[in-house]
C-alpha cells in the first residue's frame, strides 16, 4: 500500500479541525439529550410543545425571511441604479453605499440607539418639532430589529446584484432589443433569469446573517426573543440542557441554509457562460429625473452615514453633561484621553487587540495549511477539510460560543477536553473558529488564481519545499493573505456574539466594555470605544488593500 | 434607383474622436454588402448605428423610403447576429429562436411552426430542447442566424459572424451562410476585417478607413480600379514605388521609375507629376537586366505551385513583389523588371 506524502499532515489537520469545529457541536447534541439521571428527549418535547420555546425559533425564521425581503427591496434597485446609470456623484456614492458593512454589529446597533432610540437625535428632533409629550416611537421589538437588519444587510443584495449585473454580457440585452423585446420584457425574461444565481446567493447570505444576528435582538428585542437571544438567556438562567436543545434547533435550521447555499452555488456554475465586460453606465437624459436621482442618492448616503457621524459626535460628550437637551451642550476630548490614561479603560482595547491579533495569525496559518493541502497537495480527505472549514460559516456565533463553552468546561484530557472557560485562551480560540471560513475562502481564491507551474518552476530550478514556499508561494499569495488577515482581525476586534457568552471581567473585549459603559450611562465613553473600533477597522482595511496594490 | 436600405451622410462622434464621417451607402433589396476595413475603421460603429444601439449625430438612415434614424432598436425590425452570438444561456434552442417571434405577438401553434421553419432553414431540427452550452461553435452560430431570421426582419446585420469559428470550419460555414442568405433573399450587411470573407460573401464591398468610405463596389471593381492608394494596398497585394510623370500624351504617359522610363495608359494618371505606382505582383515581368529597364536583385523567392513569388530589391532599396511562372533565377541574381498593364495604378504622392 502506498501512502501519499500529504496524508500525514492532512490527517493531522483534519484532527485539529474536527476537534475545534465538529466535536464541540457533537458534544452539544449529546448534552442536549443527557441529564444527570440519564438520556431523555423531554427537553425536545418541551421545545415543541411550549409556545414560549418554539415561538423564539419561529421569530428567528420569520424575522430572517422579512429581512431578506426588505434587504432585497432596498439593495436590488440600488444595484441597478448604480451599475446602469451615470449621474453626478455616482462613484463616490457607490463606494459609500457599502459603509454599513464596515460597522461592527454592536457598534452599529448602538449608533441606531443614539439616533432613533427614545432619547436619540432623530426622535428628539421630531418630538421637539411636533411638540410631543413623549418620544414619537419606542425603538423596540421586531420593527427595530428589522430596521437594523435592513441597514446592515441590504449590502449583500447590493454587492451581489452588482457583481451579477457586471457578468451579464451586454450583447445579450442588445440581442433582446434587436429581437423586439422592450425594456420590461428584456428585464424579466433575460436579465432577471441570468441574475437568479446572484439573487439566490444574496438571499441565503442575508437569511443566514439574520438568523445569526445577536446584537440587534439583544439590545432592541425587549420581550421579543429570537433564537440567539433565547439561547443566551436560557443559559444565563442556568437551564443548560434546554440551552443545548435550542442550540441544536438553531444549528439545524442553519445547516439547512448551508445546504441550500451549496446547491445554488453548484447550479450557478452550470448557468454561467457569458463573459464579463461591464456595460458602460447610461447617462440619465431627463433633467428632472437626474436631479431626483441625485437628490435621493445623496439623502440615502446621508442616512447611511448618520450612524457613523452620531458616534463621532457622542464620543466628544463628557460623562454626565448631557441630560435633556436636544444636542449635547458640552464637547471635549476627555473620553479619548481617559482611554489612554486610565489602565482599566485601556485594558479592553488591549485585550481585543491581542485576542483578535492572535486569532488572526492562527486562522491564517491554519487556512494556509488547509488550502495548500486541499488545493495543491490534493491530500486524501480534502473534501472533509473543505466541509469542516465551511461549517462555522453557516452556524451562528451563538451556537459556537455555547459549543466551545461546553467543550472547554470539563477537565478530561483523554476526551480532548480541558477547562479553558475563565482563562484568557477561550476567546481567542472562539475568534479563531469563527475566522476560519473567512480566511480559508480568501486564501483559497488566492491559491486558485496562482498558476501551479510557478511552484513547479521553482522546484525544477532546485528550490526545496521551504524555499519555494517562502520565495514563491507566499509572496504571490500576499494579496489573498492580506485580505484574509484583514477580515479575520476586523471580525475578532468587533466580536460581540461569542464574547458575551465566553468573556470574564479580566478578558473583557471592547464590545462588552461598550455595553457596560452604556449601562452605566456613560454614553460618551461607549461612543469613543465605538469610534476607535471603526477607525482601527478602517485602517486595517486600508492597509490590507494597499499591500494588494503593491504586489500588482 | 430603387434603394431599399440607404445611409445618407451618416456621422458619429465619441467626444473628440470621430468614428464615422459622412458615410453614404445604398443597398437594393436582397443585396449583401460587406463592410470591410482594418480595426478602428468604423465598420462596427456603422453596424451599431444601423441596429440603433448607437444614435447618429448627423445624416439619415432609410429603409424602403422610411426614415428610421430616430427609431429605437426595438422598433427597427433589424435582425442581428452578434460576434459572440449572444444566445440566451438560460433558454433552450427553441426558446431562443422563439424570442423575437414572441415580440411580434406570435403564439401557440403558429409560433411552434415558425420556430420549426427557422430551425429547418439552418438544418437544426431536433435540437429544440438543447441548451446553448451543449452546442458546438458552428451550431451556436446557426442558432443565432435562425433566431435573427425567424421574425422575418427587414434587414439582417452580421457582426463578424465567422470570427469565432475554427479556421477549418470557417470556409464550409461561409458557403452555407451565403446560400442561406441568398435563399431567404434578405438585404444584409456584413462586417468583417477579412478580405477573403468579404470577397466570398458580399455582392458588393464597402471599404472603410478612419470612419470614411474609401470605395464601394464589387470585388472585381475594387481590385481592377482602386480609387485610392489605400484601396490598392488593402484589396489584393500591391507594392508601392515612387515615380515621376515626364510626359503626357493623349493616350499614354511616360513615367520615370528609378533608372527606367515606363510608358503607361493615360487614363489612370493623376494631375500631379510626382506619383506613387501601386503594382500588382502579376503586373511585372522579369527580363534580363540592362540599363533601359528597372533593375533589381532577388532577395527571396517563395514557391507556391503554379506560381512563384519573388521579392526584389531595386537600386534605391524599394522592395517589390512579383508573381512569375517558376523559373531558374535564384536569390542574389540581378534581373530587369518591365510593367505589364493592367495592374499598375498611379496615385498622387502627397496624399497616401
Amino acid at each position: 500500500m502506498r501512502i501519499r506524502k500529504a496524508a500525514v499532515p492532512g490527517a493531522l489537520l483534519i484532527v485539529v479541525l474536527f476537534w475545534l469545529i465538529a466535536y464541540p457541536l457533537l458534544l452539544v447534541a449529546v448534552e442536549s439529550v443527557r441529564t444527570p439521571d440519564g438520556w431523555t428527549l423531554a427537553f425536545y418535547e418541551e421545545l415543541v410543545t411550549h409556545r414560549s420555546e418554539w415561538s423564539a425559533l419561529w421569530a428567528s425564521i420569520w424575522i430572517s425571511i422579512v429581512t431578506v425581503l426588505v434587504a432585497a427591496i432596498v439593495g436590488i434597485p440600488l444595484a441597478f441604479l448604480f451599475s446602469r446609470f451615470e449621474f453626478p456623484g455616482r462613484r463616490v456614492l457607490g463606494a459609500l453605499i457599502a459603509l454599513p458593512a464596515v460597522l461592527p454589529p454592536l457598534v452599529g446597533v448602538i449608533a441606531f440607539l443614539f439616533l432613533y432610540g427614545e432619547s436619540g437625535f432623530v426622535s428628539k428632533l421630531i418630538q421637539a418639532t411636533l411638540r410631543l409629550e413623549q418620544a414619537p416611537w419606542r425603538l423596540q421589538g421586531p420593527l427595530a430589529i428589522l430596521l437594523v437588519h435592513a441597514y446592515s444587510m441590504y449590502v449583500y443584495f447590493y454587492l451581489l446584484t452588482r457583481v451579477g449585473l457586471s457578468t451579464i454580457d451586454p450583447s445579450l440585452r442588445e440581442a433582446a432589443a434587436s429581437l423586439g423585446a422592450g425594456r420590461w420584457r428584456t428585464l424579466h425574461s433575460v436579465v432577471i433569469p441570468l441574475l437568479r444565481p446572484s439573487l439566490a446567493g444574496a438571499a441565503l447570505l442575508t437569511f443566514m446573517a439574520s438568523l445569526a444576528s445577536f446584537s440587534a435582538p439583544y439590545l432592541f428585542g425587549g420581550g421579543f426573543r429570537v433564537m440567539t437571544t433565547q439561547i443566551v438567556s436560557t443559559r444565563l438562567n442556568g437551564n443548560y440542557t434546554m440551552a443545548m436543545v435550542q442550540t441544536v434547533a438553531l444549528t439545524t435550521v442553519s445547516l439547512i441554509g448551508l445546504w441550500l447555499i451549496s446547491r445554488t452555488e453548484r447550479r450557478e456554475r452550470l448557468g454561467g457562460g457569458s463573459k464579463g465586460t461591464a456595460p458602460a453606465p447610461v447617462r440619465i437624459e431627463s433633467g428632472t429625473v437626474r436631479s431626483a436621482v441625485v437628490l435621493a442618492s445623496w439623502s440615502l448616503a446621508l442616512l447611511l452615514l448618520l450612524p457613523h457621524v452620531t458616534l463621532l459626535l457622542l464620543s466628544f460628550v463628557p460623562a454626565g453633561t448631557w441630560t435633556t437637551e436636544a444636542f449635547p451642550p458640552d464637547y471635549s476630548l476627555r473620553n479619548y484621553v481617559s482611554l489612554v490614561t486610565q489602565p482599566e479603560r485601556l485594558r479592553p482595547l488591549l485585550n481585543s487587540l491581542w485576542m483578535a491579533g492572535g486569532a488572526m495569525i492562527a486562522a491564517v496559518a491554519i487556512s494556509l495549511a488547509a488550502c495548500h493541502l486541499s488545493i495543491r497537495a490534493i491530500a486524501p480527505g480534502r473534501r472533509v477539510i473543505d466541509l469542516l472549514l465551511a461549517v462555522p460559516w453557516a452556524v451562528p456565533g451563538t451556537v459556537f460560543a455555547i459549543a466551545l463553552a461546553t467543550l472547554f468546561s470539563v477537565e478530561a484530557p483523554l476526551m480532548g477536553r480541558t477547562i479553558l472557560i475563565g482563562t484568557i485562551w477561550i476567546l481567542p480560540l472562539a475568534y479563531l473558529v469563527r475566522n476560519l471560513p473567512l480566511t480559508s475562502r480568501a486564501i483559497a481564491s488566492g491559491f486558485l488564481a496562482l498558476d501551479p507551474s510557478l511552484e513547479e518552476a521553482a522546484a525544477s530550478l532546485g528550490a526545496g519545499r521551504l524555499r519555494t514556499l517562502l520565495r514563491v508561494t507566499l509572496p504571490l499569495l500576499r494579496p489573498a493573505l492580506a485580505a484574509a488577515a484583514t477580515l479575520a482581525f476586523v471580525t475578532g476586534l468587533g466580536d460581540f456574539v461569542t464574547s458575551v457568552v465566553l468573556y470574564t471581567y479580566d478578558t473583557r473585549p471592547l464590545s462588552l466594555e461598550i455595553l457596560s459603559e452604556l449601562r452605566q450611562g456613560d454614553v460618551g465613553a461607549a461612543a469613543a470605544y465605538g469610534v476607535l473600533l471603526m477607525i482601527i477597522s478602517a485602517l486595517v482595511f486600508v492597509a490590507g488593500s494597499e499591500r494588494k496594490r503593491v504586489t500588482r | 434607383m430603387n434603394d431599399y436600405l440607404r445611409l445618407d451622410g451618416v456621422s458619429k462622434r465619441y467626444g473628440e474622436i470621430v468614428a464615422v464621417r459622412g458615410v453614404s451607402l445604398s443597398l437594393h433589396r436582397g443585396e449583401l454588402l460587406a463592410l470591410l476595413g482594418p480595426s478602428g475603421s468604423g465598420k462596427t460603429t456603422i453596424l451599431r448605428l444601423l441596429s440603433g444601439f448607437e444614435t447618429t449625430d448627423e445624416g439619415r438612415i432609410l429603409v424602403d423610403g422610411e426614415d428610421i434614424t430616430a427609431l429605437r432598436p426595438v422598433d427597427r425590425r433589424f435582425g442581428m447576429v452578434f460576434q459572440h452570438y449572444a444566445l440566451f444561456p438560460h433558454l433552450d434552442v427553441a426558446h431562443n429562436v422563439a424570442f423575437g417571434l414572441r415580440s411580434l405577438g406570435v403564439r401557440g401553434r403558429d409560433l411552434d411552426g415558425r420556430v420549426d421553419d427557422a430551425l429547418a432553414l439552418v438544418d437544426l431540427r431536433g435540437f429544440e430542447k438543447r441548451r446553448v452550452h451543449e452546442l458546438s461553435g458552428g451550431q451556436q452560430q446557426r442558432v443565432a442566424l435562425a433566431r435573427a431570421l425567424a421574425p422575418e426582419p427587414r434587414v439582417l446585420l452580421l457582426d463578424e459572424p465567422l470570427s469565432n469559428l475554427d479556421p477549418s470550419l470557417r470556409e464550409k460555414t461561409r458557403l452555407e451562410m451565403r446560400d442561406l442568405v441568398r435563399r431567404v433573399g434578405i438585404t444584409t450587411i456584413l462586417v468583417t476585417h477579412e478580405q477573403e470573407e468579404a470577397f466570398a460573401l458580399g455582392d458588393r464591398i464597402a471599404l472603410l478607413r478612419d470612419g470614411r468610405l474609401e470605395q464601394a463596389g464589387t470585388a472585381e471593381q475594387l481590385y481592377a480600379s482602386p480609387a485610392s492608394r489605400f484601396v490598392a494596398g488593402f484589396i489584393g497585394r500591391a507594392s508601392g514605388i515612387e515615380g515621376e510623370i515626364l510626359a503626357r500624351r493623349e493616350r499614354e504617359i511616360d513615367v520615370r521609375v528609378e533608372n527606367a522610363v515606363w510608358t503607361l495608359p493615360a487614363d489612370s494618371a493623376p494631375s500631379s507629376d510626382r506619383v506613387i505606382l501601386m503594382i500588382r505582383p502579376e503586373a511585372l515581368r522579369l527580363v534580363p537586366s540592362n540599363d533601359e529597364v528597372l533593375t533589381a536583385r532577388i532577395t527571396a523567392r517563395r514557391f507556391s505551385g503554379a506560381q512563384a513569388f519573388y521579392h526584389l530589391r531595386t537600386g534605391r532599396g524599394v522592395v517589390l513583389e512579383v508573381a512569375v511562372a517558376p523559373s531558374l533565377e535564384t536569390a542574389g541574381d540581378q534581373v530587369g523588371l518591365v510593367p505589364v498593364v493592367p495592374g499598375v495604378h498611379l496615385f498622387p504622392q502627397e496624399t497616401d
